[in-house]
């Protein structure tokens, strides 16, 4: 947590940059963790009764989203909703807000609200059903948050009272109007000391072209400003349209999986209907199930007897895995199907690969079922064997994103409790052949022979970044070090540059973003877009040990990034790896090429002076235990490299 | 070469060295008492091994035993074992025990081979090292054992004491040079736990001379007397000849059988190792009631026979068979590299460490283990 000028404290966040989704637009998120449980924390208070109005009344619904940068209090807010609607107690609140900054005190989680359909009664009395669509999944990926937006109507901007427009309020607001929907701005934590509210409804203004007087001041916390939020929701946005007749779509935006009854879909009907008993089909695989249970969300999942048109609720159909489902997949009726899938549907595609292995050889197994088990929680996750001459039998795992990458991590150690070595991230890199063959090659042991390479491109973003003008120099020192090209300058308003760079996503996965906030003191924002592939000069650098390569640790690089890259790796695997009877020489090599080099020097003596009878038992106990130590150590020809070596080699940067 | 050795440890001694960590005890009173059990260990292995060619007198301090106690002893040996025809019998020495008749007496028993412990001819270390005679009754001793006819003696020196600097141990070995004794052993001074100068090492009173000077004397006293003629022929040990090698230590190098009689004394035969009880009382006790004193035995499995062949054969100039490291991946590679490195050479089906290896062969084992 950083201490902001003003004496508020802000939250920082150690995750890096997100990579890209399949969609133009990225958005860059902090490391969120889904807790499990806060939803079922939520349900074990007492569940008010579902709501559901006349069957075809979808003028009672509104479906809306709440969208922010990161910790502007979208959660506090959400949960206020509930807590305004009475699914909640104001004492429940109070705990929950309470175990939310606990565990928020814990870097960078953010507990997630889940969809809930909120009943209200407005001033005159009205009542309504507004489903507050959350972004699933563990994280805001881009493309999720795309399709939770695409069934909605509306949303609630939420900009901080004390921070301001951020990079992200931006990137989501752009997301929003893509969407064509309606906008309601929202100023949250109007109860902090360090709050302007009229310096930020200008930035408003100026920077997001929204209408000042449309802007609800609240606070999420004290309570203060919800019943304006409501209003403002049952008033400015549009009901639902579509038609009940029409043949069945929904949208599903997340799927979930619970031990007991499968896989959990969440959507949007758009068109149809559809209750228990009725043959689905998800239209991408084309696979059919049966529905055995629809209904909404509360505080516990709460049966109904359908699902129609303009309703946002879930779907249980025997669907084994979340693997199964696709986010951003069309819901239809087997039997009689609709002619076109809703559009915008993406296969997701991981873009930033990372090869695990377990620490000690005899783990593979207990990493393989905990990557299994992940998996049913994380359809984005992809993966296949690996191995590697010096590490083992592993895994080469495909995510969404750096911030993926770091969720997947941590979750496998702290809910499956295991210890793995990730190898440095990296991006998938495309190589033209001599015979025109075109290679995506993200694994260096994949690498094509040099001498047949005609071309080679990397993936590249373009980095938007919002900063206070001081840090401008630091700033355009930081991109330019990372291989940045083309900026580009706006002041979106005073004080505030917005620095543009074209940059590769290589030089950003591995510690950009804690950089940049460290160089910014914390005000850094950052975003970027994946704009295409680009031409590059790109090597292999090869780790030897006494001429002997070591496969986990080659890696390709920008030709200008390898001297960097090698000195640094020479030098650590020097302090790691034990001495030993011989001088070991350990090089970074491309191709044939010497680039740096660095020794470990023998050790000098080691006999003992005695050896006579009493001796030999003792002395033969004592090379055991050494020999089962060896046992430990990767053997690369003759040199014991320590699985400690590998990780102080390979762990990125910022540890 | 084959034929089993005896060893029997006489665990006295007058006052305990603050390095040393045999086991000893300075009660002299119980000497009838250990010779009685001894009486009695001897008859369990009656029939048990072959024809002894070796004995080793080893301690504590065997010279102080006196006349009476010392023929008892070699004539329980003698009348209970069987010997073959010309057996080296060796005993360890303190040079402040020797006297025209002590030696007269040893040689009348039989002994054809004296260790005597020196361990330095300053007076300054032998002070520190707490050792009951002067420099000069060391020399006396040496005299004195040379004037009896003794051709095999061996000189038993200790160097890389704190604080020791090189010259005076050059000056130790020139004088050792010119007794020219059949044999020397040159121990680098090793701390163990449990000794007081351990403790002393701990409190920071004294300091270890660190790897580089370790290595340095190891190097130039291994040179020297190489170059004086004397064979280096394991990590410790230098003979003049072939023949004033110790043929009873070569056994433990070789995995030939030994007997080891009397309180904490190891012993070997086909694959079983077995160590008697580390107190005189308790095996007196033992043996009192009929039971045997070992304390614990194991049976060497097939590969931790090859782990002791390797690390024993790469202490001595014998070295080690090639096809022992045979089965280890990577043997060839790493045989390579150690042969570029100095620290081994080829002869016929032998890889035999040179000066270099001798310094690291605790280590090399490890690279031809599986």
């Amino acid at each position: 947590m950083n201490d902001a000028p003003g004496g508020v404290t802000c939250f920082s966040y150690n995750g890096p940059a997100l990579s890209p989704g399949p969609l133009k637009r990225i958005y860059f998120l902090a490391r969120v963790l889904r807790v499990p449980g806060h939803g079922h924390k939520l349900s074990e208070r007492k569940a008010v009764p579902c709501q559901r109005l006349n069957l075809t009344d979808m003028t009672q619904i509104r479906n809306f989203s709440i969208i922010a940068h990161i910790d502007h209090g979208k959660s506090t807010l959400a949960d206020r909703l509930i807590q305004y609607t009475g699914l909640v107690s104001e004492r429940e609140f109070r705990d929950q807000i309470l175990d939310t900054m606990d565990l928020e005190r814990e870097r960078g989680i953010t507990i997630k609200s889940q969809t809930v359909t909120l009943p209200y009664t407005d001033r005159s009395g009205q009542e309504y059903d507004l489903n507050l669509i959350d972004t699933p999944g563990h994280v805001d990926f881009s493309y999720e948050v795309s399709r939770s937006l695409a069934s909605c109507e509306g949303v609630l901007l939420l900009v901080d009272a004390s921070q301001g427009v951020q990079a992200q309020t931006l990137a989501n607001l752009y997301m929003a109007m893509e969407h064509d929907l309606t906008i309601i701005p929202v100023i949250n934590k109007i109860d902090l000391p360090s709050a302007d509210v009229d310096r930020v409804k200008d930035e408003i203004e100026n920077e997001l072209a929204l209408d000042s007087d449309q802007i609800i001041l609240c606070s999420a916390k004290e309570g203060t400003g919800i019943e304006d939020v409501f209003e403002a929701i049952v008033s400015r946005i549009p009901p639902p349209a579509g038609k009940e007749e029409d043949p069945l779509t929904a949208l599903i935006f997340d799927a979930d999986y619970d031990p007991f009854r499968g896989v959990i879909i969440s959507c949007r009907v758009f068109d149809g209907t559809l209750g228990p008993g009725d043959i689905i089909r998800l239209m991408s695989k084309g696979a059919a199930y049966r529905v055995e249970e629809v209904g909404c969300f509360r505080l516990n999942r709460e049966p109904r007897n359908r699902l129609s048109a303009g309703d946002v609720g879930y779907v249980i159909a025997g669907i084994k895995t979340v693997s199964d489902t696709r986010v951003g997949d069309t819901i239809t009726l087997d039997g009689r199907p609709a002619p076109t899938a809703l559009p915008g549907f993406q296969e997701a595609k991981p873009v930033v690969f990372s090869s695990i292995y377990s620490i000690a050889s005899d783990d593979y197994q207990a990493l393989a079922e905990a990557l299994e088990k992940y998996k049913l929680n994380d359809a984005a996750l992809t993966y296949e064997k690996d191995s590697s001459a010096a590490l083992g039998q592993g895994f080469r795992c495909g995510f969404l994103g750096l911030l993926h990458l770091e969720i997947v991590q941590q979750r496998l150690e702290r809910e499956y409790d295991q210890s793995f070595i990730m190898t440095v991230p990296s991006v998938q890199y495309r190589f033209t052949l001599e015979d025109g063959h075109c290679l995506s090659v993200d694994n260096p042991q994949y690498y094509p022979d040099p001498t047949v390479i005609r071309g080679s491109e990397e993936p590249f973003i373009q980095a938007s970044i919002l900063i206070p003008e001081r840090y401008m120099g630091a700033v355009m020192k930081l991109c330019l070090d990372r291989r940045g090209e083309n900026s580009r300058f706006t002041y979106p308003s005073p004080g505030r540059i917005e620095i543009r760079f074209d940059m590769p996503l290589a030089e950003v996965i591995v510690d950009f973003y804690d950089r940049l906030k460290s160089i910014t003191q914390g005000y850094g924002s950052f975003d970027y877009d994946f704009i295409g592939y680009r031409e590059s000069d790109l090597v292999k650098l090869d780790i030897l040990v006494n001429g002997e390569k070591v496969d986990a640790l080659s890696i390709i690089v920008h030709k200008d990034r390898a001297r960097e890259w090698s000195v640094r790796a020479c030098d650590r695997l020097k302090d790691e790896i034990p001495r030993h009877q011989f001088k070991i020489a350990i090089q970074g090599a491309i191709g044939g090429k010497i680039i740096s080099r660095s020794t470990v020097s023998p050790f000098r003596k080691d006999v003992t002076a005695k050896c006579y009878g009493g001796d030999i038992t003792r002395k033969r106990k004592l090379l055991e235990k050494q020999k089962k130590g060896k046992k430990r150590m990767k053997i690369v020809g003759s040199v014991m490299i320590p699985q400690q070596a590998f990780v102080a080699v390979l762990k990125s940067e910022e540890e | 070469m084959d034929r089993p050795g005896l060893y029997v440890h006489v665990p006295f001694c007058r006052t305990k060295c603050p390095y040393c960590d045999f086991y000893s005890v300075p009660s002299l009173s119980l000497i009838p008492a250990w010779l009685d059990a001894l009486q009695r260990e001897v008859l369990i292995y009656r029939d048990r091994f072959g024809y002894f060619d070796s004995i080793y007198l080893g301690g504590g301090t065997p010279t102080l035993l006196g006349s009476r106690e010392l023929t008892r002893l070699m004539r329980v040996l003698f009348q209970d074992l069987s010997f073959s025809r010309d057996p080296e019998i060796t005993i360890e020495a303190n040079p402040d025990d020797i006297t025209k008749e002590k030696t007269a007496l040893l040689r009348d028993l039989g002994f054809n081979r004296i260790s005597l412990g020196v361990q330095s001819f300053n007076e300054k270390e032998l002070q520190f090292l707490q050792r009951r005679h002067s420099a000069k009754q060391a020399e006396e001793a040496i005299k004195v054992i040379r004037a009896s006819g003794y051709t095999n003696l061996g000189i038993d020196l200790m160097y890389g004491l704190p604080g020791q600097g090189e010259s005076v141990w050059m000056a130790t070995l020139r004088r050792i040079v010119e007794y020219n004794p059949a044999h020397i052993s040159c121990y680098q001074m090793t701390i163990s736990e449990g000794t007081p100068f351990y403790r002393m090492l701990r409190q920071g009173r004294i300091q270890a001379p660190g790897e580089e000077r370790e290595r340095a004397f190891f190097l130039l006293t291994s040179a020297y007397l190489e170059e004086n003629g004397y064979l280096h022929y394991e990590i410790s040990n230098f003979a003049r000849e072939k023949g004033t090698m110790s043929r009873h230590n070569i056994k433990y190098w070789r995995h030939v059988p030994y007997l080891g009689l009397g309180p904490s004394a190891h012993s070997f035969l086909k694959g079983l190792r077995w160590w008697n009880l580390r107190s005189v009382d308790g095996y007196c006790q033992a043996l009192d009631c009929g039971r045997r004193p070992v304390e614990d035995c194991e049976r060497l499995t097939e590969e931790q026979a090859r782990l002791e062949s390797l690390f024993l054969g790469f202490r001595t100039r014998e070295g080690v068979k090639r096809k022992l490291i045979e089965d280890s991946p990577g043997s060839d590679r790493t045989l390579r590299e150690i042969r570029s490195a100095g620290l081994v050479t080829l002869q016929g089906d032998r890889i035999i460490p040179t000066r270099e290896g001798f310094i690291l062969a605790d280590s090399l084992p490890l690279l031809f283990s599986h």
